[in-house]
């Protein structure tokens, strides 16, 4: 197994000169599901800030896992027990004192299948803010556009914002549930395989939406399909049964693999 | 043949027999409940023709005894002509059966029976004299006979022969003086009656929270001259007010009781009767079929919303509705927010484990518990313990009558509440468990607590389930008898629990049931003959409120449905 220090990264490769500090720092990270099923294996890495990082792998290599460890997603799960640590912006994140519903508000998170509430496309967008106890009609009419703006959805749906969000198609659903992400403005977004289950140009449309989002916000996103984990990250990290196998600039992961395993991912010969 | 007996079984079609029978047998069977009730209550309030006859069964002693029978007819069967022979009356045993039918003869107050049996064969002369008149009488039930005069203070004002009923014009000008001095007696008896039951009812109810004031006064030690004198000062003015009601009743009274008119009934029986004891009066073998609607009409709608009369076989059933209706209300606000809020502790705080399983059986098994131990519980734990506790603390002026501490509407709704929230709790675990996880996580990661998370999204989407799970509630409820005769169900209170008098609502109250009024009228009633038919009407009635209860429930979860429609995640 390799760990990749960004800085050791940063001052090898010039692409990386602009890359910035660390968001996410993960050190000797393990996770347990039960005594007996270890899901992550001492995982170690850095986040670059305002920078989409990839995580790839097979099914079952805990890329998700990790990715629920960031905004502790996994603290639902019965019986899950993690070691280790994680730093957000030197913040750590499993420390007692860490208001997890806080966390959460920093930490935004888009899943796999579209889960917008059954409420309008406005009160979806206003859900996470009214949490917050801000129920100034024009601070949430403002929050609301600028959201479904910067989600690329503004153009579709602002002539029915007070209509049932699940009348939405699911590529709208999809970047609705990011507009609602992002009107809570967090400092990342992780992105849970958030195109898997939509058509082609809904996909399409989703990927540019990360291409501008990341001026803005750290973006982490899991994906299965390698072909967009080229085209919209700038790091890429493999991961194989619980391991952090790679962990490198996207270029160099698909161009240059250090390690024969991703070699042998990316070209397709297993996974 | 075997063979193609065999590939016919496989085919499944004696399958989709079975189960399309099995379907076809029930949806028959809740016409047909439905129907009977209909057609056995409903018919009651028709205005029916009445018929005048001889009759003159055979008798043991030479002399045949021939008696006019005027009434309405009920229903006929065929008897063996050996039971009729053995009740006494020496009909011709050769001839196996006989037809029998039975006549609602009223008069009560003069023959003391007001059905009979009569034999079909011994009725001669039938008639349907169109001056006949039908009496609907506050006591002693029907009266029948034929019009004869109309007396002021006892000086005769019209009279005409009612034998003679080929003068149509002498009949119809007594007919006509009859009914217009009926009408003006119905309005005073309208005055009377709101006098007696409003206005006096308020004072009475003023008077014993004055009562009641100065006793508390007197047991907390603060009965001051002063404070005595006030409430003495408040109970003089009621009374002076009594007095003057009291004075206004007797001046109506007096009016109402002017006039009176005399009836000759069947076999030349004279009866004098007050215009104040007459609820109707029409002649029913004149009427046409539109007059006869509108009668039909007229006493649909006094059974729908008047006090019952005559131990609840005449009249109305309006206070056994308000009071099924208003319990079943008061039960939903009870169950509701008990059965949701112990669903969600179960399915959504507690660690799922043994214990949760225990409990979830134990509420289960509660569903089947017997509904009148409900009642023993009631009127054990809540009516004598907790009533009576309440009493103890706040209503000591009124020991040692009891207030909560004796069955009342307050305990009957509880009780059901109790005894249906089971099932609210399964319905809502069950909603619970149906919610996506991703709709919860997707809250979540937005910094929504789990008391956010199941406040703003979680609950909204369960509400369809908690509805279901109060329309079976309210279904259970509203057709459970046996636990209510122990917590509160009475069989005559007209005093509606709802009314205008502080605290408008009056929990305390005993009240009617519709259940309860089917069972008392069919099984306790001294007159099992005229109450049969409100047995139906009042069983029909029921249903229909249960069905109304429960559509209602039904659309607004629909309603609910429709705006929470879950993701097909």
């Amino acid at each position: 197994m390799r760990k990749i220090d960004v800085s050791a990264v940063l001052s090898s490769k010039s692409v990386m000169a602009d890359a910035g500090p660390s968001c996410i720092d993960v050190t000797h990270l393990n996770l347990f599901y039960s005594k007996t099923k270890r899901a992550l294996n001492d995982i170690t890495l850095s986040i670059p800030k305002q920078r989409v990082t990839a995580f790839i792998g097979p099914s079952g290599c805990g890329k998700s896992s990790l990715l629920r460890c960031f905004n502790r997603m996994n603290d639902l799960v019965d019986d899950c027990v993690i070691e280790g640590k994680i730093t957000l912006d030197g913040l750590g994140i499993y420390e007692k004192t860490v208001d997890v519903a806080d966390l959460r508000r920093r930490v935004g998170m888009v899943f796999q299948k579209p889960n917008p509430f059954p409420k309008t496309i406005y009160e979806n967008v206003a859900y996470g803010l009214r949490i917050q106890g801000i129920n100034s009609k024009r601070v949430l009419d403002e929050a609301v556009e600028r959201s479904l703006r910067a989600a690329a959805l503004w153009e579709e749906v602002k002539d029915r914002l007070h209509e049932s969000a699940l009348g939405l198609s699911g590529g709208q659903q999809q970047r609705l549930v990011i507009a609602r992400t992002i009107a809570v403005e967090p400092e990342v977004l992780l992105l849970d395989e958030p195109a898997s289950a939509l058509d082609p140009i809904s996909t399409l449309k989703i990927e540019e939406l990360i291409n501008e989002l990341k001026e803005n916000y750290t973006i982490v996103i899991v994906t299965h399909n390698m072909q967009q984990a080229a085209r919209v990250s700038d790091f890429t990290a493999f991961m194989y049964m619980g391991n952090m196998v790679e962990f490198d600039t996207t270029d160099t992961i698909f161009t240059n693999p250090a390690d024969k395993q991703t070699e042998d991912y990316i070209t397709g010969r297993y996974g | 043949m075997k063979l193609r007996f065999d590939k016919w079984l496989a085919t499944g079609t004696p399958w989709i027999w079975l189960n399309a029978g099995a379907v076809a047998i029930s949806i028959i069977m809740v016409i047909g409940l439905l129907l009977l009730l209909t057609v056995r209550g409903m018919h009651h309030f028709w205005p029916k023709d009445v018929m005048q006859a001889y009759y003159s069964p055979p008798v043991n002693s030479a002399e045949r005894l021939t008696t006019q029978v005027i009434g309405e007819f009920v229903e006929s069967e065929s008897v063996i002509s050996q039971q009729i022979a053995s009740s006494g009356i020496p009909v011709d045993e050769a001839q196996e059966f006989y037809e029998r039918q039975l006549m609602k003869l009223g008069n009560r107050d003069l023959t003391g029976a007001d059905f009979s049996w009569v034999l079909t064969d011994f009725i001669a002369e039938i008639e349907y004299p169109e001056h006949l008149v039908v009496l609907e009488r506050r006591e002693w039930g029907n009266f029948y006979g034929f019009l004869q005069a109309v007396r002021e203070n006892d000086d005769t004002v019209i009279s005409v022969d009612y034998r003679d009923q080929s003068d149509t014009e002498a009949q119809n000008q007594a007919w006509q003086e009859f009914t217009a001095r009926l009408e003006r007696a119905q309005v005073l008896h309208a005055e009377i009656y709101r006098i007696e039951n409003q206005e006096i009812g308020e004072i009475n109810y003023g008077v014993e929270r004055l009562r009641l004031q100065l006793r508390r006064l007197q047991l907390d030690g603060r009965d001051t001259d002063a404070a005595t004198a006030e409430i003495n000062a408040q109970q003089a003015a009621l009374e002076a007010e009594y007095a003057a009601l009291q004075e206004n009743l007797l001046n109506l009274y007096d009016q109402i009781n002017r006039d009176t008119a005399i009836f000759m009934a069947a076999n030349e029986r004279e009866g004098e009767i007050e215009f104040a004891d007459i609820v109707r009066a029409y002649r029913p073998n004149g009427m046409n079929l539109w007059a006869k609607a509108a009668g039909y009409l007229a006493k649909l709608g006094e059974f729908l919303t008047d006090e019952p009369r005559e131990a609840n076989t005449e009249g109305g059933i309006f206070p056994a509705i308000f009071g099924t209706v208003m319990m079943v209300l008061l039960m939903s606000v009870f169950v509701t927010p008990f059965g949701v809020v112990a669903a969600v502790y179960l399915r959504e705080y507690a660690r799922q484990g043994f214990l949760t399983r225990v409990i979830r059986i134990a509420v289960n098994n509660l569903a089947g518990v017997p509904s009148v131990v409900y009642g023993v519980f009631g009127l054990g734990f809540f009516i004598y313990i907790i009533g009576g506790e309440i009493d103890q603390l706040f209503y000591p002026e009124a020991l040692p009558a009891p207030t909560f501490g004796t069955p009342g509407l307050l305990w009957a709704s509880i009780t059901l509440a109790l005894l249906t929230v089971p099932v609210v709790i399964v319905a809502t675990e069950e909603g619970l468990a149906r919610i996506p996880r991703s709709v919860r996580e997707g809250s979540l990661a937005l910094g929504a607590t789990q008391f956010e998370t199941l406040w703003r999204v979680v609950l909204p989407m369960a509400s369809p389930a908690m509805m279901t799970g109060l329309i079976l509630a309210v279904a259970r409820a509203a057709g459970e008898v046996a636990p209510l005769m122990l917590v509160g169900v009475v069989k005559l209170a007209p005093a509606l629990p709802l009314d205008g008098n502080y605290p408008y609502l009056h929990l305390e109250q005993k009240f009617m049931h519709l259940g309860f009024h089917i069972y008392d009228v069919g099984f306790q009633s001294p007159n099992i003959e005229a109450a049969r038919p409100l047995v139906f009407a009042t069983a029909l009635l029921l249903v229909i409120i249960i069905a109304l209860l429960n559509f209602s429930a039904v659309a607004l979860r629909n309603h609910l449905r429709e705006k929470y429609k879950s993701l097909d995640v």
